[in-house]
């Protein structure tokens, strides 16, 4: 914790949790997007999310976060115009997600080069987030942190290849967490790797390379 | 380093090296983040900035929160305080009520704002400080050296007490809120050290017990009203200890009996819209209107 913690952060409000947090849970899927085209979210809300959505600007801060403004934007307030200008189509629905945090967003997203992505994730209060799930798979990150998603085949020395070619390709990177999740013994599986460094632009291509490596998304912090 | 475990821990450190609680926290910051003094006083500068701005932003007259439940606080409160004598409280107090309100209010119409420490007391330390720098013509040097003291008061309460709602009622946002701004205020008006924690401890003291029971789950009511009565709670307290009254539990013991006293709070009471304010007639139908 230092000052800025106290005093700060800088946002547009009502509420730490349901707007900045929110907008925080966007920039994830904004992430995910990447620089390709999205073309429409269909988003779902649970708990108090959705409960007390329209007097927080919840749906205006998701929407807001996954054309990639931040928490600070003036432009949250005219998130819904701004979508409907760039010709987003969006969605929100209420749900109640069985064992979710209360404040929890489920964003399916649809690129005009016809990929589907979801990702569900929490605001746990304070602007904290925690990334419960993407594409379907468990994993666990807040976003504080720069994060490397490595979606593989759950096949034995996958694990060690990737951190190896890591730690020998750039020595100086530091893995700060790490999580595993699998669909089923020998299905797919989702490594989630934290790392306190800023990792170079070539890591996730040369991560991809790597054999039963399906794909790799870098996520810099949000 | 500095913990920011103990009040009297910074207290303590100030007077060894007869430095101001501010000084002693710029250096240590810096420090601790790797950067240097003056980088970190020019991001503290910018927030100060922010604040001003979100005073002006919440003093329009069309201003309406995004529930409709509130809006127009500040712009009717400074028309108030900028005609004739400024009311009952004199133009000084009533300018900074109207600040308060400002900034709460800019909040609840998603405008930009500085938590300090929540976006629910935001209002609070703007509204003590833009009125020492544009109604007393305070320097701007040390009222942003004051923020640094204010923050690291507000470090130990997190600490040591709660600066969230939901953990600690609203004694912990503006209960907070107002500890850290009487700090400040302290430090601006001259006093030592040890009147500066005498201040945060008179003004935790002040809100001890304060739950957080907003309509409809909404930052609104009546959180917007508890900016204006937490910058008097700063401002008696920081005058007291100025003018000679010291606490007589020491801060660190109040804010421990905060942390009690929240810990002890039932669940209705912090942050859940379940009880107090939230659940009176009128605040439920409140509720209904916005939600449905």
């Amino acid at each position: 914790m230092n000052v800025f913690d106290i005093i700060g952060p800088v946002m547009i409000g009502p509420s730490s949790s349901h707007t900045a947090g929110a907008v925080r849970l966007g920039r994830v899927v904004n992430k995910l997007i990447d620089d390709r085209k999205l073309t429409k979210v269909e988003i779902v809300l649970s708990g108090s999310f959705a409960q007390t959505y329209k007097g927080h600007g919840t749906d205006k801060a998701l929407l807001a976060g996954i054309m990639g403004y931040k928490s600070y934007s003036p432009e949250i307030r005219d998130a819904l115009a701004i979508a409907d200008e760039k010709g987003i189509e969006y969605s929100f629905t209420k749900e109640n997600i069985k064992d979710a945090h209360p404040n929890t967003a489920v964003i399916k997203f649809y690129l005009e080069d016809g990929t589907v992505g979801t990702m569900q994730g929490a605001s746990i209060g304070g602007g904290n987030i925690l990334v419960n799930q993407i594409n379907g798979m468990n994993v666990e990150f807040n976003g504080d942190n720069n994060t490397i998603l490595v979606m593989h085949e759950d096949k034995p020395g996958v694990i060690a290849n990737v951190t190896h070619m890591m730690h020998f390709e750039h020595e100086d990177l530091n893995i700060s967490n790490f999580h595993l999740s699998r669909q089923e013994k020998g299905g797919d599986a989702i490594m989630t790797i934290e790392i306190d460094n800023q990792p170079p632009e070539e890591l996730v291509d040369e991560i991809r390379k790597i054999e039963h490596v399906k794909n790799a998304i870098l996520i810099r912090r949000v | 380093m500095l913990k920011y475990e103990s009040i009297n821990e910074l207290v303590k450190e100030a007077e060894n090296r007869n430095v101001r609680i501010s000084q002693l926290v710029l250096e240590d910051q810096a420090k601790s983040m790797e950067k240097s003094q003056q980088d970190i006083y020019e991001k503290m500068a910018k927030s100060f900035q922010i604040m001003r701005e979100s005073v002006k932003d919440g003093q329009a007259k069309d201003q309406k929160s995004t529930s409709g439940l509130t809006g127009g606080e500040g712009y009717l409160m400074n028309e108030y305080a900028t005609t004739g004598e400024g009311g009952l409280s004199g133009s000084f107090m009533t300018k900074a009520i109207a600040r308060a309100l400002s900034v709460a209010g800019c909040n609840a119409s998603m405008g930009k704002i500085v938590a300090a420490p929540t976006a629910g007391s935001c209002g609070i330390l703007p509204g003590c400080l833009v009125s020492l720098f544009e109604d007393k013509g305070y320097d701007e040097k040390d009222i942003v050296m004051s923020m640094f003291t204010a923050a690291a008061f507000g470090m130990v309460i997190a600490n040591r007490a709660s600066i969230a709602g939901a953990a600690g009622g609203c004694q912990a946002e503006c209960g907070s809120a107002a500890a850290m701004a009487a700090a400040a205020l302290v430090e601006l008006g001259g006093g030592s050290p040890k009147q500066c924690a005498d201040a945060c401890a008179i003004a935790i003291s002040s809100q001890m017990g304060l739950v957080c029971d907003p309509v409809a789950g909404l930052v609104e009511i009546p959180c917007i009203k508890r900016n204006a009565s937490g910058l008097m709670i700063a401002f008696s307290s920081a005058d007291m200890v100025l003018a000679g009254i010291d606490a007589k539990i020491p801060a660190d013991e109040c804010l421990d009996a905060m942390a009690e006293v929240g810990d002890s709070m039932p669940r209705t009471l912090k942050e859940t819209a379940k009880g107090g304010l939230a659940m009176t007639p009128t605040g439920k139908k409140l509720r209904d209107k916005v939600f449905g």
